[in-house]
Formats: C-alpha cells, sequence, structure tokens
C-alpha cells in the first residue's frame, strides 16, 4: 500500500504533508484539490512531515488535502513517437491538451498508445542480452529507432521469445527475457527512466576527437565544438543569444535536436513551432521538425516544473544516443533553471550562498553537463550527446553565480559582447575572450588535418593572433590618434577588421551566408590568411582605410553569394585585381617588426 | 466590504506586522481574498491552522479584535463589454462615479496560454516614429517596456503609440502613477475621442503600495476577455513596472523572504514573467500586446528589475536627449524589438532591413569619430561625413516627433546615406544596392 499524507502548510509552491509511512527523498505525489490531482516532488524530509514543491499553482489548496505518495522519482516515458513532439517539462504532449490556457492537473501521455510501429526484430531466441542491448528496431520518421532492452534491466538476461515482424502498439508485448534467476520479465517498446539519474549503460565515455559542424564561422573555424562536447553561450539580454542558438539548431550536423526552452518567451517557442516544420533539414532533405524534439516550459508556467525540465530533455538525449545516434541538446537557458533552483532554495528558508542560490549550485551544474558526452555502445558503435546551454548573467556580469559554475563544468565558452551587438557586429562572439579547449585536443587535431586540412589549427591559431593584435592596435589608435600611430598598425588594425567582417560575422537572415560549409571556410580561412600575409603599399592612413574598407565589402559580396557560382568567380577575380592594385611582391620588414613589437609586449 | 450571511467572522487577530496579519481559521485556502477591517486582504501562506494573509492598504490602525471575513475565492473582475471606457481602483472598483460593471466573474492570474495554441505574432503596428518603426518594428503579441529616467517624456510616447497602434480596447494600468499624469493621460485620450476604447485601473501615488500588485493581473483577464472571446487586438499599458517590482519587495521583505539581487524577491523574474507573458497572438485573430515602462534610477540597467525585464521581454526601448539637435529620440544602439524580423522585409519593404542595419552601423561610426573629437584628434574626411550623417539621421528618423509611414523612412534613410556616403561605405547587397540607391 502507498503511503498517504495530508497537507498542512501551504507557502507558494512550497506545501508541507503530513505523512503516514515511508517516503522518499525526489518521491513524486499528487495533491488531490477537490478532483483534480496536482503533481509534487517531495524535497526535504523532516520527521514525518514532507516538503513537496508543487509543479502546479498552489490556489485554492487548503489544509487537509488529501495526498498519495507514488514510490518513484520522477520518470520520463521513452519509447517510438517522441521526433517531432512538443512537450512540457513534465513531459506532457502539449499538441494534446486541450484548451488554450493549461489547466491545472491536466496530464497527458507522452507516447501514442495507439499508433502502430512496424516492428522488426533484430536480436532472436536464445540470444544473451544486456540492459540498453539492441532487440529490433522500428522507422520513426527517418530514425531507425532501437528498441532496446530496459536500461534499468538488472544483470545478463536470455530472449525467451521475441516478436516476429510486423505492426504492434508501443505497449503491445515484443520479447520475453528470463534472468539468471529464471525471472521471466515481458518487454514491450517502453520504458520508463529517473530524469535526474543518468543513463549509463554504455562501455565508456572516450575523449571526444571529432568536431561538431555547425556551419557558423565564428564557432566551427575559431573555436570550434566537439561531437559530444559541452559549452556554453553567457552573455546580457539584446546580444542574440537566442537567435545564435536557432541558428545552431538549424544548421548543425546532428541526426537529432532536442531544444529545450527553459523559462524562456513563449513567442521564441512559437517561432520554433511554427519555423521548423517549414524549414529544410539541407542533410536529409527533410523538415527540420522531424529531427527535433521540443521541451518547453515557458517563463510564465511554474517554476518548479522549470528545473525538471532540463533533466527531462538530458534524459531523453540519453535514450537516443543509447541507438547510436549524434544527438545536440540545446537549453535556453539554464539561469533560469538555476533561478527555480533559488526559489526554492529560498522558500525552505535555506541559508543562501552567492546571490542567494543555493549552495551546491556548482555542483548541480557541473553533474548535469558532465551527462553529456561521447559513448562507445555495448556493441562497438557510438553516440553522442553535444550539450550547449546558454546563461542569461544579471546585467551581462560574468563574475555572477551562474556563470562561474557553468565555466567550470563546460569546454567552450562563447562571450557574447554588448558592444558588438551595439555595432550590430553578429553574431556577438567575442572572438578573444571566447575559446574552445577542444582545440588543445590531439586527437582534436588530428582529426582537422584529416578533415579539413593539415595545419588547419595552426591558421586558427593565426587568425586568433591577428585578432588580437587588431585589438590592441585598435586601443593604440584610439589613445594616441589617427596620425599618431605608425601607417603599419592601421594597416594590422584593417587587417583585423577583415577577419571579423568577412569571417566572423554571418548575416542570420541571409539564405546564403547563414550556413557556411566547412569546405567553404576553409577556402574563405585561406583566401583571408593570404591578404593577411601580404603587405600592401599605402601613403598615409585614410588611403588604408578606403582601401580596406573596399575589400570588406568585396568579399562580403562574395558571402551573400552561392559558393563558385559565376557570380562568385566574377566577384573573386575583381577581388584579385583589387589586391593586386596595392600588394607588395614580398612582405614588409617595417610590418613584420611591429607584429613582434605588439607580440612581445603581450608576453610581458 | 460585502458580509454575506451566515459567513463566519472571526474576531481574533494573532499577529500582526506592518503588511500582514495571522489568525487561527480553519477550511481556508490558499491565495483566497479576505477583509481585515474592510480592507482588503489575501491569504499568502497556511500553516495548520495559522492562516498568514496580506492586508493590501497596510495594518495601520489594525486591533487585534478586529473583524475578519474569507470570501472563499482568489481576487476576481466581472468582465463584460460595459468594460470599456471605464475607470477603475486597482480592485476593479469603478472611481468614475458609474455604476459597477456587471459581467462574467472571473479569477484573475489565471492560467498561462498552451504556447502550441498560440500564432506567430506577424502583424505590424505602425506608430508613425521612425525610431520604433524604422529600427525597433513592433508587432502585435509583443511585449516591450520603455527603460527610461524619470525625467524623460515617456508618457506622451507610450500614448502617442498607443493612439496610433490602432488597438480595439486600449487598458491602461496605473502603478503608483502620478495623478497628473493620470489626469494626463485621460485627457490625451479623450481628446482623441478614444475614451470608448479605453479601460483603466488606477493605483495612483497617493494609493497604498501594495494594492499596485493587483493591478497587472486586473488589465490582463480584461485584456484576455476582449482578445479571447471577443477576437480584438488588445493593447496593454503598464507603468510603472519599476514600482510594482518595489511593492513585491516589500511583502517579500515582510513576509521574512532572503532578498536576492538588489533587495528583490528572488522569484521576480518569475513574478514578472507571469505578467508579460499574457501578451499573446491568438491564431483566429485576438491579440495581446503589452508596453510598459520600467523606470531606470541613473540609466542603470543592471539593476534587477530592467535586468530580469530585460529577459523577459521582447526587446527594449531606450529614450535619450540628443544634444547635437535638441531632441529626444529612441536610442538606436540599445533599444531592440525582437519581433522586428517577424515583418521586417515582410510586411515591409525589401530594402528594410539593410537600410535599418546600415544606418545604425554608420551611426555607431559616427559615435566613434565623435569620441576621437571629444579626445582632441584630428578627424578624417569620413569622421566629418559620419557626424553630419549622424545629426541628419537623428533629426529626420530618430526623434520621437515623427510621424511617417515606413516607405517613407526607408526612402529618407537611402537619401541621407546617398548624400553623405559611396556606394562601398555603405556596401548594402548589390541586388538591393542596384534598385534603391539614389547617388
Amino acid at each position: 500500500m502507498s503511503t498517504k499524507g495530508k497537507v498542512v502548510g501551504i507557502v507558494a509552491n512550497l506545501v508541507t504533508i503530513e505523512v503516514d509511512g515511508p517516503i522518499g527523498q525526489n518521491e513524486i505525489c499528487y495533491i488531490d484539490l477537490s478532483g483534480v490531482k496536482l503533481m509534487s516532488e517531495v524535497i526535504k524530509i523532516v520527521g514525518n512531515l514532507a516538503y513537496v514543491q508543487v509543479f502546479e499553482s498552489t490556489r485554492g489548496l487548503y489544509v487537509g488535502c488529501n495526498v498519495e505518495f507514488m514510490g518513484r522519482m520522477l520518470e520520463v516515458a521513452m519509447g517510438p513517437g517522441m521526433l517531432s513532439r512538443n512537450y512540457d517539462g513534465l513531459q506532457n504532449d502539449l499538441n494534446k491538451l486541450t484548451g488554450v490556457y493549461l489547466k491545472r492537473g491536466e496530464y497527458s501521455e507522452a507516447l501514442d498508445p495507439e499508433k502502430k510501429w512496424h516492428f522488426k526484430p533484430s536480436a532472436k531466441k536464445g540470444d544473451t542480452i544486456i540492459a540498453a542491448d539492441w532487440i529490433g528496431e522500428v522507422l520513426e520518421g527517418w530514425i531507425p529507432h532501437k528498441i532496446m532492452v530496459p536500461f534499468n534491466y538488472k544483470g545478463t538476461g536470455t530472449i525467451k521469445s521475441i516478436a516476429s515482424e510486423g505492426d504492434y502498439t508501443v505497449h503491445d508485448e515484443i520479447a520475453v527475457v528470463v534472468d539468471e534467476n529464471g525471472e521471466k520479465r515481458k518487454l514491450d517498446m517502453t520504458m520508463k527512466w529517473p530524469v535526474k539519474v543518468e543513463v549509463s549503460c554504455y562501455v565508456n565515455k572516450p575523449r571526444p576527437f571529432k568536431i561538431l559542424e555547425t556551419s557558423i564561422r565564428t564557432m566551427d573555424t575559431l573555436n570550434p565544438i566537439a561531437e559530444g562536447g559541452t559549452g556554453f553561450i553567457p552573455g546580457p539580454f539584446g546580444c542574440g543569444k537566442t537567435v545564435l542558438q536557432h541558428e545552431i539548431s538549424k544548421n548543425a550536423e546532428a541526426d537529432l535536436i532536442i531544444v529545450v526552452a527553459c523559462g524562456e518567451r513563449a513567442n521564441e517557442v512559437v517561432e520554433i513551432f511554427k519555423e521548423f516544420p517549414e524549414l529544410d533539414d539541407p542533410r536529409t532533405g527533410r523538415k527540420l521538425m522531424e529531427r527535433t524534439i521540443i521541451i518547453c516550459n515557458t517563463s510564465n508556467m511554474p517554476v518548479a516544473a522549470r528545473e525538471a525540465s532540463v533533466y527531462t530533455g538530458m534524459t531523453i538525449a540519453e535514450y537516443y544516443r543509447m541507438m547510436g545516434l549524434k544527438v545536440l541538446l540545446l537549453a535556453d537557458s539554464t539561469s533560469r533553471w538555476a533561478q527555480a533552483l533559488r526559489e526554492m532554495s529560498n522558500r525552505m528558508e535555506e541559508l543562501p550562498g552567492p546571490d542567494a542560490y543555493p549552495m551546491d549550485l556548482p555542483a548541480i551544474v557541473a553533474n548535469f553537463y558532465s551527462r553529456a558526452g561521447f559513448v562507445t555502445l555495448n556493441n562497438g558503435e557510438t553516440g553522442s550527446i553535444t550539450f550547449i546551454g546558454t546563461v542569461s548573467p544579471a546585467g551581462g556580469n560574468l563574475k555572477e553565480p551562474v556563470v562561474e559554475s557553468t565555466k567550470k563544468a563546460a569546454r567552450c565558452f562563447y562571450a557574447l559582447e554588448q558592444n558588438r551587438a551595439d555595432s550590430k557586429r553578429y553574431p556577438a562572439i567575442d572572438p578573444i575572450d571566447s575559446y574552445s579547449k577542444y582545440l588543445e585536443y590531439d586527437e582534436v587535431r588530428e582529426y582537422l588535418d584529416e578533415k579539413i586540412e593539415k595545419g588547419w589549427v595552426d591558421k586558427v591559431l593565426k587568425l586568433k593572433d591577428i585578432l588580437l593584435r587588431g585589438k590592441e592596435t585598435r586601443d593604440q589608435i584610439n589613445i594616441l590618434g589617427d596620425d599618431g600611430v605608425p601607417i603599419e598598425y592601421h594597416i594590422i588594425y584593417n587587417k583585423a577588421e577583415i577577419v571579423d567582417f568577412c569571417i566572423l560575422q554571418q548575416d542570420a537572415f541571409d539564405k546564403i551566408d547563414a550556413s557556411t560549409s566547412l569546405e567553404r571556410q576553409r577556402y574563405m580561412v585561406n583566401l583571408i590568411l593570404d591578404i593577411c600575409n601580404s603587405s600592401f603599399d599605402f601613403d598615409n592612413f585614410e588611403e588604408v582605410n578606403t582601401y580596406f574598407k573596399k575589400v570588406i565589402n568585396q568579399i562580403r559580396q562574395m558571402n551573400y553569394q552561392e559558393f563558385k557560382c559565376d557570380t562568385f568567380n566574377e566577384m573573386e577575380k575583381d577581388l584579385n585585381k583589387l589586391l593586386e592594385e596595392k600588394r607588395l611582391s614580398e612582405f614588409s620588414r617595417r610590418e613584420q617588426l611591429m607584429e613582434e613589437v605588439l607580440d612581445e609586449k603581450r608576453e610581458d | 466590504m460585502k458580509t454575506k450571511a451566515f459567513q463566519k467572522i472571526y474576531t481574533h487577530i494573532e499577529n500582526i506586522t506592518k503588511a500582514t496579519c495571522t489568525i487561527k481559521a480553519e477550511g481556508i485556502t490558499n491565495e483566497e481574498m479576505a477583509y481585515v477591517d474592510g480592507r482588503p486582504a489575501q491569504v499568502v501562506k497556511i500553516n495548520r491552522d495559522y492562516v498568514t494573509m496580506q492586508i493590501f492598504p497596510g495594518t495601520q490602525g489594525v486591533a487585534t479584535n478586529a473583524e475578519v471575513v474569507f470570501t472563499g475565492k482568489p481576487p476576481t473582475i466581472k468582465v463584460s463589454d460595459e468594460l470599456r471606457g471605464r475607470f477603475f481602483n486597482a480592485y476593479g472598483e469603478p472611481i468614475d462615479d458609474g455604476p459597477p460593471v456587471e459581467g462574467e466573474e472571473r479569477e484573475i492570474g489565471g492560467p498561462s496560454a498552451n504556447p502550441v495554441r498560440r500564432k506567430q505574432p506577424s502583424e505590424l503596428i505602425a506608430t508613425g516614429i521612425a525610431g520604433i518603426d524604422l529600427n525597433n518594428t513592433l508587432v502585435t503579441g509583443q511585449k516591450i517596456p520603455f527603460f527610461a529616467d524619470s525625467d524623460q517624456p515617456f508618457n506622451q510616447v507610450m500614448a502617442d503609440v498607443a493612439l496610433r497602434a490602432k488597438a480595439d480596447v486600449i487598458i491602461l494600468g496605473g502603478m503608483g502613477m502620478a495623478n497628473d499624469d493620470y489626469l494626463y493621460y485621460k485627457a490625451v485620450f479623450d481628446n482623441a475621442g478614444a475614451l470608448d476604447r479605453i479601460i483603466c485601473f488606477m493605483n495612483r501615488t497617493d494609493d497604498p503600495p501594495v494594492e499596485r500588485l493587483l493591478v497587472p493581473d486586473m488589465c490582463l483577464t480584461s485584456a484576455e476577455y476582449f482578445a479571447q472571446d471577443k477576437k480584438m487586438k488588445v493593447l496593454v499599458l503598464l507603468t510603472d513596472m519599476t514600482l510594482f517590482a518595489d511593492a513585491l519587495s516589500i511583502v517579500s521583505n515582510r513576509m521574512d523572504q532572503i532578498p536576492s539581487k538588489d533587495s528583490m524577491p528572488g522569484s521576480l523574474y518569475s513574478d514578472l514573467a507571469k505578467i508579460y507573458e499574457k501578451a499573446v497572438q491568438f491564431p483566429d485573430g485576438g491579440s495581446i500586446t503589452i508596453i510598459a515602462v520600467t523606470t531606470l534610477s541613473g540609466g542603470d540597467i543592471t539593476h534587477a528589475i530592467p535586468d530580469n525585464t530585460g529577459y523577459i521581454t521582447e526587446g527594449q526601448l531606450y529614450l535619450r536627449r540628443d544634444t547635437d539637435i535638441a531632441k529626444v529620440i529612441i536610442d538606436p544602439f540599445r533599444s531592440l524589438s525582437r519581433l522586428k524580423q517577424l515583418v521586417i522585409g515582410k510586411k515591409t519593404r525589401e530594402d528594410h532591413g539593410q537600410v535599418m542595419n546600415t544606418c545604425v552601423r554608420l551611426y555607431a561610426d559616427a559615435a566613434n569619430a565623435k569620441t576621437k573629437l571629444e579626445n582632441g584628434f584630428d578627424l578624417t574626411d569620413y569622421d566629418q561625413r559620419c557626424l553630419d550623417y549622424a545629426k541628419e539621421y537623428s533629426k529626420k528618423l530618430l526623434a520621437i516627433d515623427i510621424n511617417i509611414d515606413i516607405d517613407k523612412m526607408l526612402d529618407t534613410g537611402w537619401e541621407i546615406l546617398a548624400k553623405y556616403f559611396t556606394k562601398e561605405e555603405v556596401a548594402i547587397k548589390k541586388e538591393i544596392m542596384d534598385k534603391y540607391w539614389k547617388g
């Protein structure tokens, strides 16, 4: 018999319940408010009092309401049919909920119980199996959805029977397995898993070595994220965080995208709802929505469910990773999640940590990020979850607790900068502060040598040098005045501007410029490095500025054209003509010296 | 206060603080309304049979034997067409000497709209102000605040926007509004002959601050009635949200909650989001657009209130006095309308996006040139042209007293660009350049 209880206290969505039996931390319970069941989670236990956070509004709740404990933690149900769905933070299918407004206590099944799937067995009677082994597959949209032995299956088992190829619903029995003790278990196509526990039935989690292409130049070229890697994007509001995340989700080269809209604006989620079913996925030629799952907890939905939403997203990602897929998980924004933690910690009157966040925030964040990764499965295949979270730091201050905690956990850092956004240099990722630790990985270097060209990482580091020198010369020019510095400073500065305007800046709203293939990025980097490695002949600094503005304009026009199309080739010829006007046959000794001086200064 | 027959009256108050009181009572529901000594109050905390209420007008003079009556329901408002043209206080009681409104009684602060039942906003709101229409185009179903210092003329701009926006219903929520401003709005709407489209919920500076907490919900529940039931375009004006947040902090302080940044409650983000997220575009044409005012202290946007607001709203508009042209302008750098992409170049001319960005980029160059000038450096010819351009751009397009249509704004943009710059300096996509360049 399950434990029961009665409500004895209410403050906002923190409810105190007097219980009559054993309960567990994080156990789920339902509060019965005149027939409406409100889902809640135990977050603290003191004697026979359970403190629960209610995932719904507590308006109208009164002392004495009956409560039923479920004996399990918050779980998600997984199986075929999750693709293209719009779930809320508790995995309710938003499309199935009736009414314009979200009614309290209305829950819907995550998987369609009626729909028939065409199942093809891949295991046979007598095979030994362990948790997460593939025993068959169904075609979910275009993804071969593996039917797996439930992740919570303990020990080794033997398949006693398995269904033959045919159409089944998710709850039809498809196999029977017996474990070492002779205990039988019937399997269907679904399984449940508690969201706060990592699915870890893989063989190992090696260091990531591949690059996940996003077709965003400032990421792929300058600070690439590895497949199975982690990254985060902090930035003040209005810097294009969300646009950037949308661009990543549209163009990234992943099998499956899970977008967790965590405490963000509803209209932005609606944008995904409406746009993704329209947009084509350049790789499969299908609609983007067919490889997308949206977990949506907008900012006005109950706070407690917001905390759950990121875990729901991660668990579903882990489920698909076990099928050997490349999953990209995006969470916008993890600050809202941290704030949800803060609100509950505050209601429970815990002693606050920095900025009133709970003391264990860094641990919670690190634990969550570590669930991403590249894994080897039981059968030797590989799967990955690449996780990118955004952080919305208060006042754009990168020293606040959520940014600091995340910085310790994530390997890529894409700092959005207000000044860049103000001057419309989008995407506003600061090229100098941002970093990707993956560039230091030998595995990644080797992979890039192979994939793009030999010595690629050195070229990237060269670009970073140019940008850094550009910034320094700009500072000097601002302090000393245009004619207070040698003309070479203007040249160095303008070369950095070429990198900035032509590689880093990318027009997300232009069909062609929005997405750049690695091949084209290679071309651009070589083209621009070639310009930067040349010397030019100028009489005065005004000439320098005018000339490089022309060069930048020409390359930008090329960016708007289809790669290697006729117009593009014409423009390339014009560019070369333009370059020949001023280019010197060899690299100027003076400029080289200037660069060395700058580099030395920096090292001091 | 309306007491019903057989209603239990409590007369023994256990605790009284500046804003709350606690009594022993049973069968009380969370967030239910009550009257303490005739003053409206709301249940905010229940601990076994101790019920804590927040008394909106404050607890001055409340005695421990004061009468406490519970209404058994959360705060409500009666909605019907009769609301139009009326002025109410924060409880929805008329303050214009008119009769009480009859209609369907609805709980305020109801649940949020299911995101999949929303439509992507796509209808442009033309305000005639180029700083808004050209650079930061507004869309129905959007929520956007003015970030302004108290001395800036945000009330005038907001009234202009409200009247030009062609909304079916305009709902004004005043929180801590000076009586003079209240009369200003009333006069402006009256002069424009728009009074029958106006509904007003008013908490003035002389009213108790905690009452303000009800104003946004009153406005938005009425707005939902018109937008969803009547499929109308509703514009909600909320001013001043900073004073609303101040009231939140007062309450949380009285409830002994641990304050987070800037002594605001930890739940500030959620509290504000619950209000702003009511902005919605319904598929059948009805919409709620929210334009709010968040006053800043000395332009500081890192303060918790504007900061949290910025993360919730779809952009923000800044007013700034441009000393070069002696006019107030919409600051093109920090202002942003996040939904503008939905209409720019789609509902407006194809060159809109490029003209907008180029103009602002060159304006940024002018700002750099100005810094140079201030630091005593010589200006290049380009710098000089940028400065001249900036003045004209500011005067002809950014100033808040502009009232022209969007095509005219774009033409003006092209004219100014051609006047000061060469084709290369403008660096706009070639196809568009060929079609519109006025050089």
